[in-house]
């Protein structure tokens, strides 16, 4: 399906991916810092935690993680991106809820709205798979 | 390369170099006793408008600057500086929103020796912003009514992660047939319980309400130490 993007369709999905790109950028110096740190281990894939409510879209950093890597010692590693639900606490339940959806702080249960969030803000690079 | 390869724990955020920073210069802005506000919002919703009208009615009483990121120009620092404060451009080049180092960076001899309230205003952008912690008391989103009344649904992080609304533009609310309760309810959906302003820099209409709401998260901040 790629090779059939038009131009302006490719080029729009770049320009719409430049917060991912910056935050590719910013996994991979992470990446570099744990390698040196492991006597330059290589690095064959990275595992990232990834919160719906993080603000950062997956499939945009997908395709930037390529242009991300490049020149650096972490290119050719896979990114490997595990999406985590939002996860609320409300005060009506008294328990640990879901959203119904990432446009709407509510309680999925009973609807009250909510503010503290458990999970879902996570952008967190969970583990490395290196090989020494 | 002969080991198998090896799974090794790592647990560490993304943006942990941009929240050190961030941490460092919110602990000295609050030795400073300096309350510090940034401003976030689509490019064209105010913010240079609202702030040039905010430094020129606070001067009188309070001691203000304002940081201003921009791309490429200087257009806003200039504008701003019309109020005869302390002002400081950032040119951020091609990234299109403040780090917390960009802001440390211009703070370097300049920041004058006591300050009251220090305004950040960053690059028109509703996306990139939101992941930068900057180091301030307060989060302002932008929306004006031109915008549109979902704008909020559309940039939900953004609208998350701030500590107040500001209805910008609202002399043309009708020009535009706005639905502020709409556009309310909207915000709520993303934030439960933020604190909404509506404002129109233009005419001056609800710039006392902002004012006095500048000045009490101040004080509450002043209180907190």
């Amino acid at each position: 399906m790629e090779a059939s993007a038009s131009a302006s369709v490719r080029l729009r999905r770049f320009v719409n991916s430049m917060h991912e790109l910056s935050i590719a950028v910013s996994i991979v110096e992470l990446a570099e810092e744990e390698s040196a740190q492991r006597g330059n281990a290589h690095i064959n894939a990275v595992y990232l935690k990834l919160g719906v409510l993080a603000g950062v879209v997956k499939d945009a950093l997908l395709s930037s993680w390529e242009l991300a890597c490049e020149g650096s010692s972490v290119a050719g590693a896979r990114l490997v991106v595990e999406e985590i639900p939002a996860t609320v606490y409300c005060p009506v339940c008294l328990g640990p809820r879901s959203l119904p959806s990432t446009q709407w702080f509510a309680c999925s249960e009973c609807g009250n709205p909510v503010s503290q969030v458990l999970q879902g803000r996570e952008l967190e690079v969970a583990a490395l798979e290196i090989q020494e | 390369m002969s080991s198998q390869p090896r799974l090794v724990e790592v647990r560490k955020n993304v943006l942990k170099q941009n929240d050190l920073v961030a941490r460092e210069l919110r602990q000295r802005f609050h030795e400073a006793g300096v309350c510090v506000v940034s401003l976030v919002s689509s490019p064209g919703a105010g913010k240079t408008a609202l702030l040039e009208k905010t430094l020129a009615l606070l001067k009188p009483d309070f001691r203000v600057a304002a940081l201003v990121g921009d791309l490429a120009t200087e257009n806003d620092a200039a504008r701003l500086a019309r109020a005869q404060v302390p002002v400081k451009q950032i040119t951020t080049g091609t990234l299109c929103h403040l780090e917390a180092a960009m802001v440390r960076d211009a703070l370097e001899n300049w920041i004058p020796d006591r300050l009251d309230l220090l305004f950040v205003e960053n690059v028109g952008n509703l996306v990139c912003p939101s992941s930068y912690d900057l180091g301030e008391d307060l989060r302002l989103v932008l929306l004006s009514v031109t915008e549109g009344e979902d704008k909020p649904l559309k940039y939900p992080t953004i609208f998350n992660t701030a500590d107040a609304a500001i209805v910008t533009k609202m002399d043309l609310a009708a020009a535009v047939e706005f639905d502020a309760s709409l556009a309310e309810c909207n915000i709520q959906r993303m934030r439960p319980g933020m604190p909404i302003l509506k404002v129109s820099a233009k005419t001056g209409d609800g710039i006392n309400v902002w004012l006095n709401y500048l000045a009490q998260v101040r004080s509450e901040k002043l209180n907190k130490s």
